[in-house]
């Protein structure tokens, strides 16, 4: 049996996406004795392939590098992994925007049921997955001859990157000409992603405008940490939609997250509830979001945050 | 050009929803039912192409019980021309829906199907993306900007960095995102006239699907809950705390 991960990248260097998945596939093979495989699907990334190699816990590095894979196109990327993934137990990738894009199309090639979005391995074919926006989970056996699957990465642990495996080039070309490129707005930020950083402060309809949000940034900035919002902030056109934590948004599990001026609805709980430690700050002492902090403090943001942000200095 | 909507009665999105004690599922009885926001930004999406003279027929088609016809009418007061209801137990999973939605393609041949990105009962985000790929059509997920141009449609995608625009060939699948657009409410008159447009019956045997699922369920389990912590007074405590308890900064 071999597992095959689908790593996420941006053609240079792997996102800690891909850590993650391999750490979930890494809860598999401890139950079926699996190697694990990571295919590097892309256009010149050869670099990202260089890094892969090093992951802990896994056997081969697998790279198809073609103009046709640049982007990640699901048409192209989907037939590529559903002619490869026959040979395979397993097939995981992270549930991220890329991840939820390509996927169900290999599921639906191989003529297999997708588990989407899993948060723990039970066994090889046994896994549990949040639904009806996490207010429930679900215990599920896939009766498949190969299990298709997106990680839910926050809720995983990255492996390190001290291995040195083989590279393979695979020469597979799946240009299906159903879909091009145009262009991307992407948001440029120092900051850590999202997905990734180790603190988050996220602000809500509490902090009225976008200019204020600057403040949430210096705070952050002080803490090494990344910016979100809850949806209310996103869709009163404070900040951009790709800020949002939550059911709807991104799913997050830092190791602190500060809400700020954030009600706390179960759809932004959704996305943020299972970080280390949970810091509230609300005017509201019967907003929601406090029966869920670690530590809440009941105040008006305007003064508690530049307060906050002069004596971390 | 005919576009195919395929909409999803769910539990209201007001709803909260609690497993059952037995843990076999979660507790649907008698709560509030309606058409998944995501759909209803389908079936708004699919009215705007109509209004703007692209679309000459929209398509609502629902799977399930004989209870989601409600929400087809809803899509029919809303604006769409007529309806079918696939007949089934209500429990079909997302490849079974989307072989099921690729007969009706093949039958209507639309030009463009939109669908919501995911139901936010099972949360799956699969149907769109599997019904593409059986049709061999390609696909705009998590789409906030949809613009048909000729034979191809542009489509601006909500991905975890920001956008991206993709050029699609037609026939193609969208789905929706929440900013795409607001969704319109119905009229009364428009609630009254939808009553007498059609709504076709079929049945998973009639088009030959097999409607199993691969996937079983063992149980469901309420999520862990997280207790209350301490409220702090001051800033200070706070940061004291952060420090020297939580250890996180």
């Amino acid at each position: 049996m071999t597992i095959l991960v689908i790593a996420e990248h941006n053609n240079t260097s792997l996102k800690s996406d891909t850590h993650k998945v391999v750490a979930a596939a890494m809860d598999i093979a401890q139950y079926s004795n699996a190697n694990i495989e990571v295919l590097i699907a892309g256009a010149r990334c050869a670099a990202a392939a260089q890094q892969a190699t090093k992951l802990a816990g896994i056997s081969k590095v697998l790279i198809a590098d073609h103009v046709c894979y640049e982007h990640q196109l699901a048409e192209n990327v989907g037939l590529l992994v559903a002619d490869l993934g026959k040979g395979y137990s397993h097939i995981l990738t992270a549930a991220s925007t890329t991840g939820k894009n390509f996927l169900p199309r290999v599921a639906a090639l191989l003529d297999v049921a997708q588990i989407s979005d899993i948060i723990s391995v039970e066994s090889s074919d046994t896994f549990q997955r949040p639904f009806y926006a996490g207010n429930a989970i679900a215990t599920v056996k896939s009766n498949d001859a190969i299990k298709v699957i997106t990680v839910r990465t926050s809720a995983f642990d990255a492996v390190d990157e001290n291995n040195d495996v083989a590279m393979e080039n695979i020469d597979n070309v799946q240009d299906a000409g159903l879909s091009s490129y145009v262009s991307s707005e992407l948001t440029i930020s120092e900051r850590p992603e999202l997905g990734s950083a180790r603190v988050i402060v996220s602000g809500g309809r509490g902090m009225q405008n976008g200019e204020n949000f600057k403040m949430l940034e210096e705070l952050a900035d002080k803490l090494g940490g990344g910016v979100g919002a809850s949806r209310a902030a996103v869709d009163a056109g404070f900040v951009p939609n790709d800020m949002q934590v939550g059911q709807t948004g991104k799913i997050v599990a830092p190791e602190l997250y500060i809400a700020v001026g954030i009600s706390g609805a179960i759809q932004h709980l959704a996305g943020m509830k299972d970080s280390k430690v949970i810091v509230a700050i609300n005017k509201d002492p019967d907003a929601p979001i406090f029966q869920i902090a670690d530590f809440g403090l009941e105040a008006d943001l305007f003064e508690a945050i530049p307060e906050l942000i002069s004596k971390l200095s | 050009m005919k576009v195919l909507v395929p909409i999803k009665r769910v539990v209201d999105y007001n709803v909260k929803v609690r497993v059952k004690s037995d843990n076999t599922d979660v507790d649907l009885n008698n709560l509030k039912m309606s058409i998944n926001p995501f759909c209803e930004i389908a079936v708004e999406e699919a009215i705007r192409l109509k209004e703007a003279g692209i679309a000459t027929e929209i398509i609502a088609v629902s799977i399930g019980e004989k209870a989601c016809q409600e929400q087809i009418r809803t899509a029919l007061a809303l604006g769409a021309d007529r309806g079918i209801h696939i007949e089934t137990d209500g429990n079909s999973q997302p490849l079974a829906i989307a072989k099921l939605l690729a007969k009706i393609v093949k039958e209507e041949q639309p030009q463009i199907v939109l669908l919501g990105k995911q139901s936010i009962d099972g949360d799956n985000n699969q149907t769109g993306q599997m019904l593409a790929a059986l049709t061999n059509m390609p696909q705009g997920t998590f789409a906030s900007m949809v613009k048909v141009d000729g034979d191809s449609v542009q489509v601006t995608r909500e991905v975890d960095g920001g956008l991206v625009t993709l050029q699609l060939s037609l026939p193609a699948v969208i789905t929706t995102d929440l900013r795409l657009n607001e969704p319109r409410r119905a009229s009364v008159p428009n609630i009254m006239k939808a009553k007498r447009k059609p709504i076709a019956v079929k049945t998973p045997e009639e088009l030959g699907v097999n409607v199993s699922g691969s996937l079983e369920v063992l149980k469901v389990d309420k999520p862990a809950t997280r207790d209350a912590g301490v409220m702090v007074n001051s800033v200070d405590e706070l940061i004291e705390k952060l420090r020297t308890q939580a250890k996180v900064i």
